[in-house]
């Protein structure tokens, strides 16, 4: 089981954090205790504590820890991949295979870098619910959903495509007005595509 | 209206959506958290509005700011209405937030159910998928018991992309609603061999979790994934079956011989780095499971390791990771075969990476032995030394000491060696493992008699210069070891060599700085010191160093009474009145030594961490029973003890008796033992714990001389080395020695607490430098011997512990049984109540099945919930009554009934066929990999045949074959008769209730409704007839009107698979006449068949309904139909095709209908109906019999009966009325009847009397 998935950026920043286990603090655990915030305090807490575990890993280092302290004991591992700006983390118990998850995320970037063009940061920043998504396609309640790209892509484009057909969230007026409010852009870092990383991925036939 | 349309949409244009909110957040970088609370207040606006458009964008922006940490639960009632949209758009964002902020302490959580259920349903698969996904985050036992059933349809869906998720969040659903294991798993298995690759891995997943944890249970797949591991080509599912085999072969060794020869030819063949490294890995699970000792297993273990040595020499980290964590598992087993690997290992410790080092680690702590402990423990002291980040060095510090101290010291040769590193690693600043070390210290000092001496030593020089160890203030956690030096002094007074300076030292100012329980130790120890020093002095002439002695104590003890806590407090004023009173003594020269040391005579031995636990609870204890009469409600409030003393109590203090001489002590024993053996009550203590308890006769341990050539103290700090050195020495010279010696020389006997040598041969050249005797810890007399302490009551997989071999294999000792099929919804459309009746009829069911007083529970927590519910539910009205009304009227068409399903009775194979087939199975002799595929096949339809020839009674003959299903099938229906029966009693009832209040009616001796005095039970009756028959499938089918559509049928056809194959893609279809017609999905064409929504594994029936829509109803007529399907065996499939005949009779189209006798009597007299009349001979049986036959068969409800005269009624689907009235006399029984449709009423009798004819 994947226990959860995190991307944040190399200063920290989350950019998708996705939970399949409802995390809560050891000492806080008994339910009436726990207030809504804890939760969310305790998932920045392991965004925070995750972050400082792998910021300082060199990137020619191996790409699995042993779990932290906020998320489970022994059994969990965080295995993780850099790309350029962002660290993608999927913590996951003994079940999974960890070569297998590398790939997994392998898999899960190259569809990102398919259904955004080119994948930057700042596609994930400004669309992270589309990631969510693509992500759901792939991954369901903590269970491996498919691994296969293409079906992936082909799911994801026909959801999209029905999203379209109804006309999408803002319609067309907003879209217009979105349009001119993007007129004075801020300094927004360029190039930071992380499609053509070229990935060093274990001899590995594609699943 | 317009205008407000337009205006709300020009409004939306200046709404911010999400990138607009994300654009913001990044250009309000210095007051982030202002800016992000008007974002949170424009949220509240907008989610106040009513266009759902503005309200999605909102939730997705609330998704947005819950990743940021932001609370969000408070809109969750609004997700839950975006969720609610019929717009995909909306519906998706709504389903992403909620599975991203909702949990099970969500109440807005239990108003989802019908929602969620209408998604699942939905005609649109991405719907369905969404809702999927989302509820995979989400669910709650509540939703999981609710919608258990809707998605073990949808694993059946047409469309593999909703069965894989269907498949998949089967786990979540057993996880929170362990019930739906047993019935679900059938239709699981089957996923295992869907034609979709997608859906089978989902099933392979979820199989796999479940078998993880209880993989007992899911041995008799084995053969199954053998078969998918040698014919898959999806990695992923390859691995995933292997991970799965991992987890087998430690239950079934066969099953391990059988795949080691597949599995090694995978790690020859495939070149995923993954797949090899999870096969090398179960293939080591393999070797563990086997006893070791088979010659051709040796080559595996040379196999996996040279492929583990290849992967840790990888340049790439991850293979060298993944190497070192496989290779710590082969050397729980072998460790031989991986301690020739040890350059290499050291090697890694020096990598930079600490995963790999820390993994590095792992393996060291295997690979010690006598000979190298002290050499690898220098090595790793040096890395200490190294290692600037105190993370890692904390982690080297505890492997070092789970190093030396693993299995009860086994590797330690030479204590004091022990000791010097111990004292060595004191010197580390800033750790956390202080009290580990202390622990350490304690131990050793305690359990190793003769090292005591030595322990002491050190121990006091380390109290001497304690200010190097505090320096740093009180945080640095290593004064913690001086809590230990303190004890050991104290307590092991007798072996200093000058008491009165560590006396001195114990009592320093600086000390007072010291953490609390660290100063308790040292006042009590102090104490102990004192007595010693006075028995030191007491022979002699001169008291005055004993007086000395006190007057220090007078002096420094008073820092301590003064001490914040309370423990230092309350010990330093009782040593100090107890010091001053001995001071008075003294001056009178009065001998007080003896008294003193009296104080803490008797000696300490260790309890096992587990002892408390062990103690037994005497008969007739009853803590829970109060003592004296309980006080009242209002005092029992504030007086709750506190914790004072808090963690802070060493639990060397709890064991302490010094009043309590040992002779006394030995006396109680001596009692309480004779007190057992005479009680026959007593459960004798098992040998083992009898044998513990009696170990430590302290007396009798030799004690040796420490060997004077190993010097005490060796000058200058780091000693350990020199150990090494003299260690070294030492073992040469015996070496030469032996030699000299040879036969003459007897192995030494070892001391008690010695575990059994399981060291490798070569170590037992290796003798210890003393005799050490490790004291075993203490155990209470009567411990029970359980291995159960390390279980997590908690842990959800537990519930999931579920035997389902007799469930899948056929007439098991335990089929499902009623109470664990899935709560369904009826298919039934239902007839329109009022709320009351509602109410009434669902709680009727749960009255009439009491069938367990486990299950009554359960419905009563149902009901409480129902009733929660409906309380939640009034109020959130208030506040949206919009919405909700949205929400509950999709209610009434899906309302639940807890109803069982009438699936999956029995699967026929028996039990000991399976069983017999798994043993042949794996019996079978390994399989040569290449023609692993074919023969596997073959191999388990012979077992079939073996496992016939096996049972002389079930002979592969046809007929007999038959007979056990006939009978089941017939059990099967009683069980169903039995029910509808309950079911119209019920009704019955219902009516009678109701006839109170119409009462006046009848004469006072009718007897209303049939419910007479009960004369005779009812004989089983069903109406359910056979459609059709052949040797692979058996049909049998019964008609109901549909009570909301006056032109619908519903026709239920039962599926029994009789034959051992699997049947699947079964089409039912029927060639439609002018009046009838098969009721097909949108967009099928008028002769398409409809499939038959589940597949049948062998022996299972299952129930499919089919709605026809019917013009006329006064003719019963014939339909002609086919049902197609494949017979799946192991060896082929092929297509098979049974014809039968629907008769729609005129029967069926009656709904039983209650009518009150005075609308009875007014509709007589309208003169609308004409009448006929029928007259049965020769009816033998008792009238009562003869009403219930037909309210049942023919759908009619008695009106009133008086005597052996009864008046029935019943309506037609179109609403014509049917009368009746019955009479008998001997054996003739007569009809009248009256109808506004003669011919209808003409069919109807003729029914009527075919039905007696029968009979």
């Amino acid at each position: 089981m994947i226990k959860a998935i995190l991307i944040f950026n190399n200063h920290g920043k989350p950019r998708l954090i996705r939970f399949y286990q409802y995390f809560l603090n050891m000492q806080l655990q008994i339910k009436h205790l726990c207030t809504n915030k804890m939760a969310e305090d305790m998932q920045q807490q392991i965004i925070r504590e995750t972050f400082h575990l792998v910021s300082k890993r060199d990137d020619n280092v191996c790409n699995f820890l042993e779990g932290g302290s906020l998320i489970g004991g022994s059994d969990y591992k965080l295995i993780y991949r850099h790309y350029a700006t962002l660290y993608f983390v999927f913590c996951v118990d003994s079940s999974e295979s960890e070569l297998g998850i590398l790939d997994l995320i392998q898999v899960f970037v190259e569809t990102l870098d398919k259904c955004f063009e080119n994948v930057c940061e700042l596609d994930l920043i400004f669309h992270m619910d589309k990631v969510h998504y693509i992500l759901q396609e792939v991954v369901m309640g903590g269970m491996v959903l498919e691994t296969n790209m293409n079906e992936i892509v082909a799911q994801v484009e026909l959801q999209n495509r029905m999203e379209k057909s109804e006309g999408g969230l803002s319609g067309a007026p907003a879209r217009a007005v979105s349009a001119v409010k993007n007129m004075n852009l801020p300094e927004i870092p360029r190039n930071i595509n992380i499609g053509d990383i070229n990935i060093k991925v274990p001899s590995l036939s594609p699943f | 209206m317009a205008l407000k349309i337009v205006k709300g949409s020009i409004d939306r244009m200046f709404d911010k959506n999400l990138q607009d909110l994300v654009r913001g957040i990044r250009n309000h970088k210095e007051d982030e958290a202002k800016y992000i609370s008007t974002c949170i207040d424009e949220i509240k606006q907008e989610l106040k509005q009513d266009n759902i458009a503005v309200k999605a964008n909102a939730v997705c922006k609330l998704t947005y700011l819950q990743m940021l940490g932001y609370d969000v639960s408070w809109a969750a009632f609004n997700i839950v209405e975006v969720m609610s949209s019929s717009k995909f758009t909306y519906k998706r964002i709504g389903y992403l937030a909620a599975s991203q902020c909702f949990h099970e302490g969500t109440d807005v959580i239990m108003l989802t159910t019908n929602q969620i259920r209408k998604d699942l349903s939905s005609p649109n698969q991405y719907d369905t998928g969404v809702a999927l996904t989302g509820l995979s985050c989400f669910v709650t036992p509540d939703l999981a018991r609710d919608l258990a059933n809707d998605i073990m349809t949808l694993m059946s869906h047409t469309k593999p992309y909703i069965r894989k998720k269907a498949v998949l969040i089967m786990y979540k659903v057993f996880l929170k609603y362990p019930e739906s294991l047993r019935p679900a798993f059938p239709r699981l298995k089957e996923k295992l061999e869907d034609p979709d690759p997608g859906v089978q891995s989902a099933a392979v997943n979820v199989i796999c979790e479940l078998a993880r944890r209880n993989p007992k249970n899911y041995l008799s797949l084995a053969p199954l994934f053998f078969k998918l591991m040698t014919s898959s080509t999806n990695n992923w599912v390859l691995i995933k079956i292997i991970k799965l085999f991992g987890a087998l072969t430690p239950l079934e060794p066969r099953l391990g011989k059988k795949l080691i020869e597949p599995l090694t030819n995978l790690i020859h063949s495939t070149s995923a780095m993954s797949l090899l490294y999870e096969c090398v890995n179960t293939v080591i699970a393999v070797l563990i499971s086997l006893s070791s000792g088979m010659p051709n297993h040796s080559a595996s273990i040379q196999l996996c390791v040279q492929k583990l040595r290849i992967l840790i020499e990888d340049s790439d980290q991850n293979l060298k990771y993944l190497g070192l964590l496989a290779m710590s598992k082969i050397l729980k087993t072998h460790p031989k075969s991986v301690q020739s690997h040890k350059d290499l290992i050291l090697q890694c410790l020096d990598d930079k990476d600490e995963s790999i080092r820390l993994r590095a680690l792992d393996l060291l702590y295997g690979m010690v032995s006598k000979k190298n402990l002290m050499e690898i423990v220098k090595k790793l002291m040096l890395h200490v030394d190294k290692a600037e980040g105190t993370t890692y060095r904390d982690e080297l510090l505890t492997k070092i000491i789970d190093i030396c101290s693993q299995s009860n010291y086994q590797y330690i040769t030479n204590f004091e060696w022990y000791i010097s590193i111990l004292v060595e690693l004191t010197r580390l600043e800033g750790t956390r493992h202080g009290h580990l070390i202390a622990s350490q210290m304690l131990d050793v000092a305690i359990r190793v008699k003769a090292i005591r001496g030595f322990a002491v030593a050190q121990m006091a020089t380390l109290l001497d210069n304690a200010h190097l160890l505090t320096g740093n203030t009180q945080r640095n956690g290593i004064c913690e070891v001086l809590y230990a030096a303190a004890w050991i002094c104290g307590e092991f007074s007798e072996h200093l060599e000058d008491p009165m300076q560590t006396l001195e030292a114990m009592l320093r100012p600086k000390v007072a700085t010291l953490p609390g329980h660290i100063q308790a130790v040292y006042v009590q120890n102090a104490a102990k010191l004192f007595a010693t020093v006075l028995q030191k002095h007491e022979g002699e002439t001169d008291s005055q160093a004993a007086q000395e002695t006190s007057q220090l104590l007078i002096d420094r003890l008073p820092l301590f009474v003064q001490s914040a806590n309370l423990e230092v407090q309350e010990r330093a004023s009782c040593i100090l009145q107890l010091v001053k009173y001995i001071q008075k003594l003294q001056q009178k020269n009065v001998e007080v030594a003896e008294e003193v040391t009296a104080l803490f005579a008797g000696e300490l031995n260790p309890v096992a961490p587990k002892a408390q636990k062990k103690v037994p609870i005497p008969e007739g204890l009853d803590l829970d029973a109060w003592i004296n009469e309980p006080p009242s409600e209002s005092e029992s409030e504030d007086e709750k003890p506190k914790v004072v003393f808090a963690k802070e109590e060493p639990k060397h203090y709890r064991s302490r008796h010094t009043e309590v001489d040992e002779k006394e002590l030995a006396r109680r024993r001596e009692v309480r033992k004779q007190e057992q053996a005479n009680n026959p009550f007593y459960i004798k203590a098992s040998p083992s714990s009898q044998k513990v308890y009696d170990a430590p006769g302290v007396e009798h341990i030799p004690v040796v001389q420490i060997d004077l050539s190993v010097p005490l103290k060796v000058p200058g700090m780091p000693m350990s080395d020199q150990y090494l050195k003299l260690e070294e020495e030492r073992r040469q010279k015996e070496k030469a020695e032996r030699k000299k010696k040879e036969k003459k020389k007897k192995r030494e006997k070892r001391g008690k607490g010695r575990k059994a040598d399981s060291g490798p041969e070569s170590e037992e050249d290796i003798t210890p430098a003393h005799q050490v005797d490790i004291v075993t810890e203490e155990m209470p007399e009567n411990a029970l011997p359980s291995d159960d302490d390390d279980k997590d009551p908690n842990d959800p997989h537990k519930a999931l512990d579920i035997d389902l071999d007799n469930l899948l294999s056929g007439f098991s000792s335990r089929p499902l049984a009623d109470s664990e099929k899935l709560p369904v919804r009826t298919h039934r459309p239902e007839v329109l109540k009022s709320p009351a009746e509602d109410r009434d009829s669902k709680s009727v069911p749960q009255e009439t099945k009491k069938k367990s007083s486990k299950e009554k529970k359960e419905k009563k927590k149902d009901k409480e919930k129902d009733r929660k519910r409906s309380k939640e539910e009034k109020k959130k009205k208030k506040k949206h009554k919009e919405v909700e009304e949205e929400l509950l009227e999709s209610q009434p068409e899906e309302a639940v009934q807890s109803e069982e399903t009438k699936e999956a009775a029995a699967p026929p194979t028996s039990t000991s066929a399976e069983a017999s087939d798994l043993d042949f199975w794996l019996s079978s002799a390994p399989v040569p990999p290449a023609a692993a595929q074919e023969v596997t096949a073959p191999s388990s339809a012979a077992a079939v045949d073996t496992s016939s020839a096996a049972a002389p009674e079930s002979e592969p003959d046809e007929p007999k074959d038959t007979e056990p299903e006939d009978t089941k099938s017939s059990k099967h229906k009683k069980k169903k008769q039995k029910k509808e029966k309950e079911e119209k009693e019920k009704k019955k009832k219902k009516r009678h209730h109701h006839h109170h209040h119409h009462g006046d009616a009848g004469g006072e001796d009718s007897v209303q409704n049939g419910t007479v005095e009960e004369e005779e039970p009812l004989p089983p009756m069903s109406n359910y007839s056979l459609l059709a028959e052949n040797s692979y499938i058996k049909m049998v089918y019964d008609i109901q009107g549909n009570h909301q559509d006056e032109s619908k049928v519903v026709v239920s056809v039962i599926f029994e698979n009789k034959s051992d194959s699997f049947l699947k893609s079964m089409e039912f279809n029927v060639l439609d006449s002018l009046n009838s017609k098969l009721q097909r999905p949108e967009g099928a064409g008028p002769h398409d068949g409809l499939t038959v929504p589940f597949q049948l594994p062998p022996g299972v029936s299952n129930e499919a309904r089919f709605v026809f829509s019917v013009q006329s109803i006064v003719m019963p007529q014939k339909l002609k139909g086919t049902l197609t399907f494949i017979v799946k065996s192991d060896e082929s499939s092929t297509h098979e095709k049974l014809d039968f005949k629907l008769h729609f009779t005129c029967t069926s189209y009656l709904i039983t209908t209650p009518c009150y006798s005075d609308a009875y009597a007014k509709l007589l007299e309208s003169g609308d109906l004409k009448g006929s009349s029928l007259r049965l001979e020769g009816i033998n049986m008792p009238f009562h019999h003869l009403l219930a036959r037909i309210c049942f068969h023919h759908h009619f409800s008695v009106v009133e009966r008086i005597d052996s005269c009864a008046s029935m009624y019943s309506r037609s689907i179109q609403g014509h009325h049917v009368c009746l009235l019955v009479k008998t006399s001997d054996q003739t029984v007569s009809i009248d009847a009256k109808c506004d449709e003669p011919s209808l009423l003409g069919n109807v009798l003729d029914e009527i009397k075919q039905t007696f004819s029968k009979c």
